[in-house]
This record gives structure tokens, sequence and C-alpha cells, in this order.
């Protein structure tokens, strides 16, 4: 598959998998396009990141940090709590495979690939955690930034 | 004029937990609310299944119970504007606590025939990204296969009150529509389907919110709701597990 086929496939898939799961969790009708931008520009970032081999924690950690700053820019836009373009923009980022995975290692009797995989879940959402603290950081020290320059007091 | 004041910031925070907001969010709307009202310093207390709010130098304290938590975004956006209309002066207290009964009455949802295609949507989208090989055979019956296990675990939803067992039959029907349509031809990678299929009920959000509402310092709420997820990501994983061990 040519590479740019490749991209398209990865964005229109990711925009989709988020406008589905933000109806499934009733996001406001406004908000839906934009929750579908924040969880395609962060499955984006964590896909580059991967095809990079940069490692699945970093990727995990910017991926979702990524979402955040969207959420962040499209809340104050639309005048939403960012949480309405967080939790949808994370689905595609969740790690529901490895969680699979660890459950039917565990059933199937293989303890040892089962513990592995376990934390290998603990630690991905950890690091999207993590990423999404950087993004609130920044939104405060943003915040706080404007504020002092706009406010003549 | 207190006990008022108490009360529509208790009604706004349950609306919140029950929509599945932050719980620092919460605590900042009732603090928001209750300072608008005029009330110079309030206490909030917030845990996922109850809230706590008294008034400084003041003799009184509420609470309220909180007995069910879902996701609802809609009822944590309507909450949201409702505050900001009050602290912008449009709504008088009474108003903003009439409101605030009338959204927790009743939110519109969306019709499920457009939530069940949401789900198989969801399921089929989510099985390419994950799988990483591009498995276009199996994208209609993960669809189908998703879109059962939803409608499934909705139908058991207004059933119990129990949501574990709901997700649990929900998993199950995933892992045994998923086998037999597999059997049937109709797919070749059990795997990849099921995991797929089994996306609209993972609680992985859950799990990441719990996380940052520990890092964010609220330790008792992100303990409970870190539970919750737990407890349901194991409900799903006997369903599941079922499955795997007869077929």
């Amino acid at each position: 598959m040519p590479y740019w086929l490749e991209l398209l496939v990865q964005i229109s898939f990711s925009y989709l998998s988020t406008v589905a799961f933000a109806i499934i969790i009733n996001v406001p009708r406004r908000a839906l396009n934009l929750a579908g931008w924040a969880g395609a520009t962060g499955w984006l970032v964590y896909w580059l990141l991967m095809e990079l081999h940069t490692g699945r924690m970093l990727a995990n950690l910017l991926g979702a940090l990524a979402i955040g700053v969207c959420g962040m820019l499209f809340a104050r836009r639309k005048k939403m709590p960012v949480i309405i373009f967080n939790i949808p923009g994370l689905v595609p980022l969740v790690p529901g495979a490895t969680a699979y995975q660890a459950v039917r290692a565990l059933v199937l009797g293989r303890i040892d690939a089962a513990l592995g995989l376990t934390l290998r879940v603990a630690m991905v959402a950890g690091a999207i955690a993590v990423g999404f603290m950087l993004a609130q950081l920044l939104a405060e020290t943003t915040y706080r930034m404007r504020a002092t320059t706009t406010d003549p007091k | 004029m207190t006990s008022e004041v108490l009360a529509t910031c208790l009604l706004a925070g349950r609306i919140m937990i029950e929509g599945g907001s932050e719980m620092y969010r919460v605590d900042d709307t009732m603090t928001r609310i209750a300072r608008n009202a005029g009330a110079h310093r309030a206490m909030v207390f917030t845990t996922p299944t109850g809230l706590f709010i008294a008034m400084d130098a003041e003799p009184l304290a509420q609470l309220e119970p909180v007995r069910r938590r879902g996701i609802d975004m809609e009822k944590v956006a309507g909450v949201n504007q409702l505050s900001r209309a009050f602290a912008a002066g449009q709504l008088s207290l009474t108003q903003l606590r009439l409101a605030l009964v009338k959204l927790d009455a009743n939110t519109p949802f969306f019709p499920v025939w457009l939530q069940v295609v949401a789900a198989a949507l969801c399921s089929t989208t989510l099985m390419v990204l994950f799988a990483q090989a591009y498995d276009w055979a199996d994208m209609p019956l993960a669809a189908v296969v998703g879109g059962i296990g939803f409608y499934a675990y909705l139908r058991l939803g207004h059933l119990t009150n129990v949501r574990f067992i709901s997700e649990l039959v929900g998993a199950l029907v995933v892992g045994l529509c998923a086998w037999i349509g597999v059997r049937l031809g109709l797919g070749t990678n059990l795997d990849n389907v099921i995991i797929g299929a089994v996306m609209p009920l993972v609680p992985g959000v859950a799990i990441t919110n719990s996380i940052r509402d520990m890092l964010a310092g609220h330790l008792l709420s992100g303990m409970a709701r870190g539970m919750e997820a737990i407890l349901s990501a194991c409900a799903i994983g006997v369903g599941i597990a079922m499955i795997f061990r007869f077929f």
C-alpha cells in the first residue's frame, strides 16, 4: 500500500472511531466534529512516532499530550469542558488490545505472559495520564499568562 | 437561603459525577456556584460515591449520596453551561436550581439505533487500527458483532442496576457471536474481531481518568474509580474468557 493511502486510512479511521465513540457516550452534537479531530490528531502523532520506532511509552505520552492540547484549544473556542474532547479522543490510544491479550494469556494459563502484558497496560495508562497532566500544565500556564496580559489591573 | 445554595451546589455536583466528570471540575463548579451565590468560602469534599458541602462559620453541612455513575457528556456540558450563565448573572439561584432539576430528569440522549450503529462503526474502525495489518476481510463481522454486543449491554443495563453483569454478558455475547461468525466463515481472525468488537465496552478511559485523578491529588476518588474500572475490566475479561475455555 502506498504511504499516502496508509496515512489517509489511519486519519479517517481514527476520526470515525472517535466520533462513533463520542455518540456512545452522548457528547453534545455541536462538539462531535471537533472531538473527532482531537482523536485523529492524537492517533496520528502516536502512529507516526511508532513508525519512527521511538518506543511505545513516548508515543503514547506525546499522543496524549497532542489530544490534551487539542482539547484545550477546542474547549476554549466552544466554551465547553475539556473532557468532552479528551475522553472520546483518547479511545484509539487506550490499551484495549493489550488488555485483551493479557486476559487471554491468563485464561490459557500462560501466567508469565499475562503478568508482562498487564504491566504494559498499567505503564501505557500511566504514560497517557502523564501526557494529559503536561497538557493541563500548559493550559494553566497559558491561561494565567493571558489573564495577566489582558487584565489591566 | 443558605440551604438553597447548598442544595443547588450538591445537585450540580451529583449531576456532574453521574455524567462522568473529573473530580477537580466537580469541586471547582460547586465552589464557583457557592461563591457566585454570595457565600465567601464554601468547603467542598467530593468522592465518587458522595458529596459534602459546608459554609465557613455556619453550623450547616449537607451531604448527598451518588448512587449510580455512568458516562454522559451532555450532562457535564449542561451543568457547565448553566454555571457559566449563573456566573454572568443571566440566571437567579432559583432559576439555576430549576434548570438543574430539569437537566437531571431529562437529558436528551441519542436514539438507540444510532448508538448501536456508532458502536458497530467504532468496533470496525478500531479493529483495523489495532490489528496493524489492514485486516479488511474481518471488517463486516467486527461491525456486526460489535453492534450486537453493545445492544445486549444496553438492554441489560435497563434490566439490572449492577453494571458489571451487563458488561460481562455484553462481552460474552461478543465472544460467542465472533466465534460463530468465524466458524461460519464470515471472518478469519477471531482475535482481531473480538478486540475490535469489545472496544465500545472497555473501561480504558476510566483507568486513565483514575490515574489522572490520583496524580492531581484526589487520592480517594482515584482509588475508587480505579477499583470500578478494574472490576469492569475483570467482568469483560471473564465474559471473553468463557469463550476460550469452552471452545
